[in-house]
């Protein structure tokens, strides 16, 4: 349609049309389809459809020519502005915000009001009152831009600030300018047009669209085709521009690019093939994964990230589940109560069940009733988690009132109560908080508080330390010990970090692509690791004590999931692997309290 | 937040001056002569002269622009030459009718935007979504102008049900449900473009809320969905929202120009328009700063709402 | 010592927004640095420790020349360094960033990251870059065609290495290392580790080691700075600072590692955390979460005093064995 449009402005010369400006008061108000005029004719008897093509074109150009003007202009302050900050950034803002004081009529009626009506001052006018809008998005994107390190990569590279502007930042805001150019030009011919329309832009008897508009509006009751036709046309304009503004968008828009286009529904989609598993750790368990299969399905592509995970969790238990960033050990836990972000993420197979109930196939009824009361969450940034517009204290008691019903007072002082086990100081006044006016330390005592609300079963905590320093991880992790021992709390430990999993778990399970390869008590784990993997990563974390030293490690990368090799998925990295390792399916073997996915485990100690 | 509102008001003084001078400077560019414009093609050197040192064009450009400022602040804005009346008698009576309808298309944009743009996000890609996406396409492509002419053929022309143009009944009217009559048409053609604009935003603005950690916290702390969407989600998104809800007043504002013209609008956009084509310079010049500084004061105001929003603004 | 250190720092400060704003009253400003002095050997690596609002990325920056100090002064052998300006220092110090994705343009090849500094730093004519950018390369072990490609297509070990050999192209006498490998899994981590340990043999290196970890400090570090509250606490070799913490920060920072086999501590009220930056407290900066401190603590802030041989502590009442 645009391109249609285009090429129409851009052959108008060469097409067999009448003068457009030719009158023929004889032939006034002529309907369209007649004879010798296809769109009809306007008051003067002048050719409709040679007006509109000539009017079509004239009103594509200065919208064109207004956006690009505005844009330059825009890019430019937007991009020094941004980039130099301090006094520079001031004054041109501050300009800026004097242009956007005005409603932007106004000012484009100001201008036109000065430079006298006409079509290049209109166009001045558009391209002046739109600029601030390219100036501030632009700056705004630099300054988060000109912060980055490679800003001051570039810096030590021997840069200049010129250059840094022109070779780093430019590259960088482009496909900024141009959505902000595509997605506003439609936005300007339209404010060209309207110019027009009020008779301050193209002066008769030249025509834009807009023009041809406001002269039609006279005769609009008795002769409405002569409105309609350029008014249809100013639509069917700036609408194809709008459209491919939107497919330009989403083509340049990083945060639309393949990875996270959506928002994720209220639970996980849940599609398995063929009936659940039988669940392999027996009755008695509280909570039961058996053989759980999460995927990420992004296009074609579909990303195992958790491949048959089983695992079960008795009444009061802590279990660590440890691995590498893509382990799959985050969405394992998530998948228990269907959290995990979906679309993409998609369940599989597999059977999660609480008290041997199972719980994927429950309606969001039962599952909304089970989250937060009998499986609660820790996650790991509380900064993120925490809804930043709510006082700490609302959000406890939304909470706890999510599934006991009780007065707001009552909720109240259980809130209290409960920052009070947490260890938070002065928690009558902290209560009454936004979560930025807490420490780090302090936020994740309230994601604590929370997920303890209503007297959980089970806790999945989610790397709930990574983002702390040590000295508060420790004051965490002896709080949550001390909670649970108390309270009879099952606890899933996430980490990576086996020093945490050993002062706070009694079992652990260690994760490798997906799949779980080792499981067994955490002393006996750590003492004489069965899996090579297991014991190459602890033999890499450098243990205080041991001075200045070359380091343990693993050669090679984990595997991309959507490309697992086949059989064991370490053994590309593994010197212990024989050819029979990549030849099938390696699974998980049980002995006593001990599990490994190897078939030639390190030899126990 | 008394502290705050006080300190966003001293801090729009220098804004308001800017804009002043802004205004004085646009409109000493203009060529030729008030003088002239005022008194016709034929007149008199002389009394072109007189008028001049009567309207104290002979000083130069520093000193008129301290005497226009000193005047305006007495609240004299000077005399509308082709009304023949004080410009801010003018602009008040003008304004009010503008008010009236930019602020019913103002509530309108925004409360249907919203909704609309909510509903797009929660059913993204689904029946509803994809209708609201096309709606909104359309809004933001159609000339206000234009559907204004459209609405009026349709409802007015054909349908009789709407009165074409006017805010009041030359013969009868004046009552509210008169004025409420004359308002539907051109408050619904000026809100179209705005609650299109909205509702775009408030649609990209809630997907990109809804894929944050918080929600995940709402929803792993089992609360039911619709608090999620309207008190979690819907509250962080006004934070992105409201913003544009200011930048959109002032699109309500100018897109207020064109439907007083085509609806006969008794409002100070017409006003202005009219002032340009006659060159009845002192009413532009009064008419454009007054909207100016009402604008800015919406703008505190949308300023001080936002931060009542979000505690983490310093107040 | 007879020549003169490779890097020496004297009396260096940083203080943050102390301009009086246009309205309002003057606030004080926030006091990231506080009177920071040091020297490194050359070949030495310094591991510098501390948690969040230690001042740690403030100093690496004012070391790398990217941020002007308040005060104090910066020698690197001998020459004093003057007012920031890294196109000037940057043949001297170099810097390795924290988040290897952020500190490489996402829009340059990895060709044109590494070719800029052997362009503008040393005028290098084209013959000799393309040798010079294989030699890098090697050196950071990644197959040459890594140079035609762009830095989303590396995963983080190896967008590190980029990073590394981005630093090293100037060829730099010393290395600002600021938390190089703390973005990294576990596995990768030790291979980066490795990779620097190596390069700092091969060419003579002087590292300054920025981490929060003490147990990664100890493991690559000659002597080890523990900062707390934008000031040196603690400084000695790597060794003993673990082993015997004189400081009791450093002890808390020791003992809070979780390490198997160590019990955790019993559960305290929460984070007295750090005192405000801009009402820096009279005495030391510890006092409020220490055991031993007591009214001279509070009184008056201990200066950082010798201990013992080559090392340096700022306590009233040290630890001793």
């Amino acid at each position: 349609m645009l391109a249609l449009i285009l090429l129409l402005a851009l052959a108008t010369p060469f097409l067999p049309l009448q003068d457009p400006n030719a009158t023929a008061t004889a032939e006034r108000f002529a309907r369209p389809l007649s004879p010798d005029h296809l769109l009809g004719t306007d008051h003067l008897g002048r050719d409709l459809l040679a007006r509109l093509v000539h009017g079509t074109r004239l009103s594509l150009a200065m919208g064109l020519a207004a956006a690009l003007l505005a844009a330059v202009l825009g890019s430019i302050l937007g991009i020094v502005a941004g980039f130099l900050g301090g006094r520079a950034d001031n004054l041109i803002m501050r300009g800026i915000d004097m242009l956007m004081g005005f409603p932007y009529v106004l000012l484009a009626l100001a201008i036109v009001a000065a430079l006298g009506p006409g079509l290049v001052n209109a166009l001045i006018a558009v391209a002046a009152v739109n600029m601030p809008f390219f100036a501030r998005n632009i700056r705004g994107v630099t300054v988060a831009l000109a912060g980055r390190e490679f800003v001051d990569a570039a810096r030590l590279s021997g840069m200049g600030n010129l250059r840094i502007m022109a070779v780093e930042i430019l590259p960088n805001v482009l496909p900024v300018i141009v959505i902000a150019l595509t997605t506003t030009t439609g936005w300007m011919i339209l404010e060209t047009a309207g110019l027009s329309f009020l008779g301050l832009g193209s002066q008769p008897p030249q025509a834009d669209l807009g023009s041809m508009l406001g002269e039609a509006r006279a005769a609009l009751i008795s002769h409405p085709h002569v409105a309609v036709v350029p008014g249809v046309m100013i639509f069917l304009v700036v609408m194809s521009i709008n459209l491919f503004g939107d497919g330009v968008r989403d083509a340049l828009d990083p945060r639309l690019g393949a990875g996270a286009p959506t928002r994720p529904l209220p639970a996980t989609v849940v599609d398995r093939t063929g009936p659940p598993p039988p669940s392999q750790a027996g009755h008695g368990a509280l909570l039961a994964i058996d053989d759980l299969r999460t995927e990420f399905r992004i296009g074609r592509r579909v990303l195992p990230a958790a491949g048959g995970v089983s695992l079960s969790l008795g009444r009061g238990e802590a279990l660590g589940l440890v691995g590498e960033s893509g382990s799959g050990k985050s969405v394992t836990a998530l998948s228990v109560m269907r959290l995990v972000a979906s679309p993409p993420g998609v369940i599989a197979g597999g059977t999660v069940r609480l008290d041997d109930t199972e719980v994927l196939d429950a309606p969001l009824r039962i599952l909304r009733g089970l989250r937060g009361r009998r499986v609660a969450y820790v996650f790991q940034d509380p900064q993120g988690t925490l809804h930043p517009l709510y006082r700490i204290g609302e959000q406890l008691t939304e909470a706890i009132r999510a599934h006991q019903p009780m007065s707001l007072q009552a909720a109240r002082a259980r809130a209290i109560e409960l920052l009070r086990d947490v260890r938070m100081p002065r928690p009558e006044d902290r209560i009454d908080d936004y979560p930025h006016q807490l420490s780090g330390g302090q936020r994740q005592r309230v994601g604590i508080a929370m997920a303890l609300a209503n007297d959980p079963d089970v806790i999945m905590a989610d790397e709930p330390t990574t983002a702390l320093d040590v000295t508060v991880q420790a004051q965490i992790l002896a709080l949550l010990d001390q909670l649970r021992r108390e309270r009879g709390l099952a606890i899933l430990f996430i980490t990576h970090d086996f020093g945490v999993v050993a002062q706070l778990c009694e079992r652990l399970a260690v994760m490798y692509a997906g799949r779980i390869v080792e499981e067994g008590p955490t002393a006996e784990v750590l003492a004489a690791p069965a899996h090579p993997y297991t014991r190459r990563l602890i033999a890499c974390v450098p243990a205080p004590g041991a001075g200045r030293r070359r380091l343990e490690t693993i050669p090679g990368l984990p595997p991309p999931l959507d490309a697992l090799p086949p059989g064991c998925a370490f053994a590309p990295r593994c010197h212990r692997a024989r050819p029979a390792c990549s030849d099938g399916e390696v699974v998980l073997r049980r002995t006593g309290m001990r599990a490994v996915r190897c078939l030639y485990p390190e030899a126990a100690a | 937040m008394g502290g705050y509102i006080l300190r966003r008001l001293i801090a729009a003084v220098p804004v308001l001056l800017g804009i002043t001078v802004i205004v004085f400077l646009v409109m000493s560019l203009i060529p030729g002569d008030p003088a002239t414009a005022i008194l016709g093609a034929y007149a008199t050197p002389e009394n072109v002269e007189k008028l001049n040192r009567d309207l104290g064009l002979d000083r130069p450009m520093v000193e008129r622009y301290v005497i226009w400022l000193g005047n305006m602040l007495q609240g004299d804005f000077g005399r509308s030459f082709s009304r023949n009346r004080p410009v801010i008698d003018e602009v008040a009576e003008r304004f009010s009718a503008t008010l009236v309808l930019a602020g019913t298309s103002f509530v309108l944009c925004a409360f249907f935007g919203i909704i609309a743009g909510v509903i797009s996000a929660v059913r993204q890609y689904g029946f509803a979504d994809r209708l609201i996406t096309f709606a909104v396409l359309v809004g933001i492509s159609v000339p206000p102008f234009f559907l204004g002419m459209i609405m009026i053929l349709v409802f007015a022309v054909h349908l009789r049900w709407l009165p074409v143009s006017g805010m009041y009944a030359i013969y009868g009217g004046g009552d509210l449900a008169d004025l409420l009559r004359h308002l539907v048409m051109p408050a619904l053609a000026l809100a179209a473009v705005a609650a299109g604009v909205v509702a775009r935003l408030a649609r990209s603005a809630m997907l990109e809320v809804l894929r944050q950690d918080h929600i995940r916290t709402a929803r792993a702390k089992g609360l039911p969905e619709r608090r999620v969407i309207l008190g979690h989600a819907l509250r962080s998104a006004m934070v992105s929202i409201i913003p544009v809800l200011g930048l959109q007043a002032g699109f309500v504002l100018s897109g207020a120009v064109y439907i007083e013209t085509v609806f006969q609008w008794p409002g100070v956009g017409r006003m202005l328009v009219d002032a340009i084509l006659t060159r009845d310079l002192m009413l532009v010049q009064g008419g454009v700063v007054l909207v100016a500084a009402a604008y800015v004061l919406f703008n505190i105001a949308v300023d001080v709402a936002q931060a009542l929003l979000d505690p983490r603004i310093k107040t | 010592m007879t020549t003169a250190p490779a890097l020496k720092v004297e009396g260096l400060s940083k203080t943050f927004g102390a301009r009086a704003p246009l309205l309002g009253r003057a606030r004080p400003g926030v006091q990231a640095v506080r009177d920071v002095s040091f020297a490194v050997a050359r070949g030495e690596t310094l591991g510098i420790v501390g948690e969040s609002g230690s001042g740690k990325s403030t100093l690496a920056r004012m070391l790398a020349g990217l941020l002007a100090p308040t005060a104090g002064c910066i020698e690197i052998a001998g020459t004093r360094l003057g007012i920031a300006k890294p196109a000037r220092s940057g043949r001297l110090i170099q810097y390795v960033f924290q988040d290897p994705a952020a500190s490489l343009n996402p829009r340059r090849s990895v060709r044109r990251i590494l070719e800029t500094p052997l362009k503008l730093l040393h005028h290098m004519p084209q013959a000799a870059r393309e040798q010079r950018l294989a030699e890098l390369l090697a050196a950071v072990s990644l197959p040459t065609d890594a140079l035609d490609r762009y830095p989303h297509e590396f995963s983080g070990g190896q967008a590190q290495r980029i990073g590394i050999a981005r630093a090293l192209a100037a060829d730099p006498r010393i290395l600002v290392l600021d938390e190089p490998v703390s973005a990294l899994d576990v596995s990768v981590q030790a291979q980066v580790l490795n990779l620097l340990a190596e390069l700092q043999q091969r060419m003579g290196l002087t590292y300054l080691f920025i981490t929060h970890d003490l147990a990664v400090a100890e493991a690559v570090s000659d002597r080890v700075m523990v900062l707390y509250f934008g000031a040196v606490v603690e400084l000695g070799p790597a060794r003993e600072i673990l082993a015997r913490p004189a400081h009791p920060y450093t002890r808390l920072l020791a003992d809070s590692a979780p390490v198997t086999g160590r019990p955790l501590p019993a559960p305290g009220t929460a984070d007295a955390g750090l005192p405000d930056p801009r009402h820096p407290p009279a005495g030391c900066a510890f006092a409020g979460r220490c055991p031993r401190a007591d009214a001279l603590c509070r009184g008056q802030a201990p200066p950082l005093e010798r201990i013992g041989d080559d090392r340096l502590a700022a306590c009233h009442h040290p630890l001793r064995e």
